[in-house]
C-alpha cells in the first residue's frame, strides 16, 4: 500500500488541480458556450436554439460600439505603448547613471489597480476642475480639453490612462531584450563605423523580434480584459460611448439580467483572445518539446 | 549595455556629445514627470480642502495642509448606503488576499515540482491545459461561477472570493514554479530516490530550500493580482464583503451629495498603498514576475 502510494504520489498531487481546471475552466467555458446558444434571459435555459443570441448581439448598436471600441482602443493602446516602451528602453540603455531610479518611476503604475489609475485620470481630465481649468488659469482662456465628456473622444481618454499604466512594463521587457542582444556583433558594427541609428534598426531591433511578440501578446490580452479601467474612468459613458465587450458582458450579466447576451458576448471575447494567443502558445509549447 | 553614443569612433566632437547627453537626460526627465504627475496630483489633492480645490489648480501645492480628507476616506466616506469609509473593505481585501496568496502559491509549488521533475504520461498535457487557462478572459467563467458559488453556499462571502482567486491563480503559480524547477537537474531527484527519499521528502529538503526567489516572485505576483482585482470582487461580493477596489469605485462614482475630490484621492491612495509598498521594497521581484508571466521558457 505504501509502495503504491509512493509510486502514484505525483499523480495524486496533480489530481485535484487537474479536476479543478477541467471543471472551472473548461467545464465553465462549455457551459457558457452552451447557454450562448439558447434563449436564456433572466435564468439560464438549456434548450439549444441556434445562433439567436449572436444574431441579437450583432444587431445591437451598443455591442457594435463596444466591439468597434475594442479595436480602436486595442490598436492605439498596443501601438503607442510599444513605440513609447521601445523609445524609453533605448534612451535608458545609454549608460544612464540614475537608471535604477528612473526605471522605478517609469514602471510603478503597473503596480496600481486599474481602479486607482481610472480614479486619478478621471480627476485630472475633469473638464471643470482638472487640466482644462488649470491651463485656463495660466492665461490660456480658450483652452478646452473635455474628452472625458465628449462621446466621440472619451475612448481616447481610456487609451491615455492605459498607456500611462502599461508603457513602463513594455519598457522593462524591451530593456531586457536590448541587453540580451549579442554585444560582439554590436562592437563589430561599431568598429566598421556603422552609425548608431543603423545599428539599432538593422541589428538590435530585428534581433528582438520574439520580445515584440511577447509584448504584443501581453498588451492585447490587457486590452481585451480592460474592464476596471473603463468602469472607473468613464463608467462606459457618456451614454455607452466607451463600452468595451468586457463592460457590455458585465452589464448584460449583472444589471440587465440577460444571460444569453452575456454568454454570447463572453464567447466572442474568448474567440478574439484565442485567435491571438493560441498560435503563440502552440509555437511556445512546440519549441520547448524539441 | 549598448553604450552607442559614446563608443562609436565616428561620433562627432566632444561638445556635440555633451549636448547629446544633456538632451538625453532632459527627455528622460520629462518622461519621469509624465509618470509621476498623476501620483503627485493625487497626493496634493488629498491634502487640500474642497474650497481650495474649487478655486486652485491641479498642480499647485496646498496652501493649507489638512488631513480631513484622509480621515473621511478611511472611516467616514459613503459607499452606497454604508458610510464607514474604506476601512472595513481594506480589511476585507487583506482577509481575501492573504489566504488566497498562500494557498495558490503552495499548490502551485507542488504542481510545478511534479510537472518539472516527475514527468509521467499526461504531465505535459496537464501543463498545457493549465497554461491555456491563464489566458482565458474571465468573463467566460463569470456566469457559471456565480451559480456554482450559490450552489456551494459561498455566494457573496469572503471564502467564496478566496476560492475563486485560488482557482484562477493556479495557472500562473504552476507556471512560475514549473519554469523554475525545470532548470534544476533531474539527476538530483534521481539520486535522492536511490538514497530512499520519498516524494515529499525530496520536495521538502531539496527543492523548497532552493525556492526562495521564486516563492518571493510568486507571492508578489499573486498579491498584486488579487489586491488589484476588481472583476471578481464586483461580481461575487455583496454589501459588507466587497474588496477595497470595489469600495473605492463606489465612493468615486456615488452620485449622492457633494463630490469630494480630496476624499476620492485619499481613498485611491489608501487602496494603492499595499501594492505600491510591495513594489518599492521588492521591485526587482515584481518585475521578474511580470516578465516571467510573459516571456516563458
Amino acid at each position: 500500500m505504501t509502495k503504491w502510494l509512493e509510486e502514484h504520489m505525483p499523480k495524486l498531487v496533480l489530481a485535484p488541480s487537474f479536476i479543478v481546471v477541467l471543471i472551472f475552466v473548461y467545464g465553465f467555458i462549455a457551459w457558457t458556450a452552451w447557454v450562448s446558444l439558447t434563449r436564456s434571459r433572466l435564468l439560464p435555459r438549456y434548450e439549444i436554439d441556434g445562433f439567436i443570441q449572436y444574431d441579437r448581439l450583432f444587431a445591437s448598436p451598443r455591442w457594435d460600439t463596444a466591439f468597434t471600441n475594442l479595436f480602436v482602443f486595442g490598436f492605439l493602446f498596443i501601438v503607442i505603448a510599444m513605440i513609447l516602451g521601445l523609445i524609453l528602453a533605448i534612451l535608458l540603455d545609454q549608460n544612464i547613471r540614475t537608471e535604477g531610479a528612473i526605471r522605478t518611476i517609469y514602471l510603478y503604475p503597473m503596480a496600481l489597480s486599474m481602479i486607482v489609475t481610472g480614479t486619478a485620470w478621471k480627476w485630472i481630465l475633469n473638464p471643470g476642475l482638472g487640466l482644462e481649468a488649470t491651463v485656463r488659469g495660466w492665461g490660456f482662456e480658450d483652452f478646452t480639453f473635455n474628452w472625458l465628456v465628449d462621446p466621440d473622444m472619451a475612448i481616447y481618454t481610456v487609451v491615455i490612462a492605459a498607456i500611462w499604466q502599461s508603457s513602463g512594463f513594455v519598457m522593462a521587457l524591451f530593456l531586457a531584450g536590448l541587453r540580451s542582444v549579442d554585444q560582439e556583433i554590436i562592437k563589430a558594427a561599431q568598429v566598421d563605423g556603422i552609425p548608431t541609428w543603423r545599428v539599432y534598426t538593422a541589428i538590435i531591433i530585428p534581433a528582438m523580434a520574439p520580445i515584440f511578440l511577447s509584448a504584443f501578446i501581453v498588451l492585447s490580452h490587457l486590452a481585451i480584459k480592460s474592464f476596471d479601467l473603463v468602469i472607473a474612468l468613464t463608467g462606459g459613458g457618456p451614454g455607452y460611448a466607451t463600452d468595451l465587450p468586457a463592460t457590455y458582458m458585465y452589464t448584460m450579466a449583472f444589471s440587465r439580467g440577460d444571460i444569453g447576451q452575456a454568454a454570447s458576448s463572453a464567447m466572442i471575447m474568448m474567440m478574439v483572445v484565442f485567435t491571438i494567443v493560441v498560435p503563440y502558445l502552440y509555437s511556445e509549447l512546440r519549441t520547448k518539446d524539441d | 549595455m549598448t553604450d552607442l553614443s559614446y563608443t562609436s569612433p565616428r561620433s562627432g566632437s566632444r561638445t556635440a556629445n555633451i549636448l547629446l547627453r544633456w538632451a538625453l537626460y532632459i527627455m528622460l526627465g520629462l518622461f519621469a514627470l509624465f509618470y509621476l504627475m498623476p501620483l503627485f496630483v493625487m497626493v496634493i489633492t488629498s491634502f487640500k480642502s474642497l474650497d481650495e480645490i474649487r478655486t486652485g489648480d491641479l498642480i499647485s501645492l496646498p496652501r493649507e495642509v489638512t488631513f480631513d480628507a484622509w480621515r473621511t476616506a478611511w472611516s467616514g466616506a459613503c459607499t452606497g448606503i454604508q458610510c464607514e469609509g474604506v476601512r472595513p473593505f481594506f480589511w476585507n481585501s487583506v482577509l481575501i488576499a492573504i489566504p488566497a496568496v498562500l494557498i495558490s502559491t503552495l499548490i502551485g509549488a507542488l504542481n510545478g515540482y511534479v510537472v518539472a521533475q516527475w514527468r509521467f504520461k499526461g504531465a505535459n498535457l496537464f501543463f498545457a491545459l493549465m497554461l491555456f487557462g491563464c489566458f482565458i478572459p474571465f468573463q467566460v467563467v463569470l456566469l457559471p461561477m456565480a451559480r456554482m458559488l450559490g450552489l456551494m453556499g459561498m455566494a457573496g462571502t469572503i471564502p467564496g472570493l478566496i476560492f475563486v482567486h485560488v482557482i484562477y491563480g493556479l495557472g500562473f503559480t504552476t507556471l512560475f514554479f514549473r519554469n523554475y524547477y525545470v532548470s534544476i537537474p533531474s539527476e538530483l531527484t534521481k539520486a535522492a530516490k536511490v538514497d530512499g527519499a520519498g516524494f515529499f521528502r525530496i520536495f521538502w529538503s531539496i527543492f523548497l530550500p532552493l525556492s526562495l526567489p521564486i516563492i518571493v516572485v510568486t507571492v508578489i505576483w499573486q498579491f498584486t493580482q488579487i489586491w488589484n482585482d476588481f472583476l471578481f470582487g464586483v461580481s461575487f461580493s455583496q454589501a459588507g464583503t466587497q474588496p477595497v477596489t470595489v469600495a473605492l469605485n463606489n465612493i468615486v462614482n456615488s452620485t449622492t451629495g457633494v463630490k469630494a475630490y480630496n476624499v476620492d484621492m485619499a481613498a485611491a491612495i489608501i487602496a494603492a498603498l499595499p501594492t505600491l509598498f510591495v513594489y518599492v521594497v521588492a521591485g526587482k521581484y515584481f518585475v521578474r514576475g511580470l516578465t516571467a508571466g510573459s516571456v516563458k521558457g
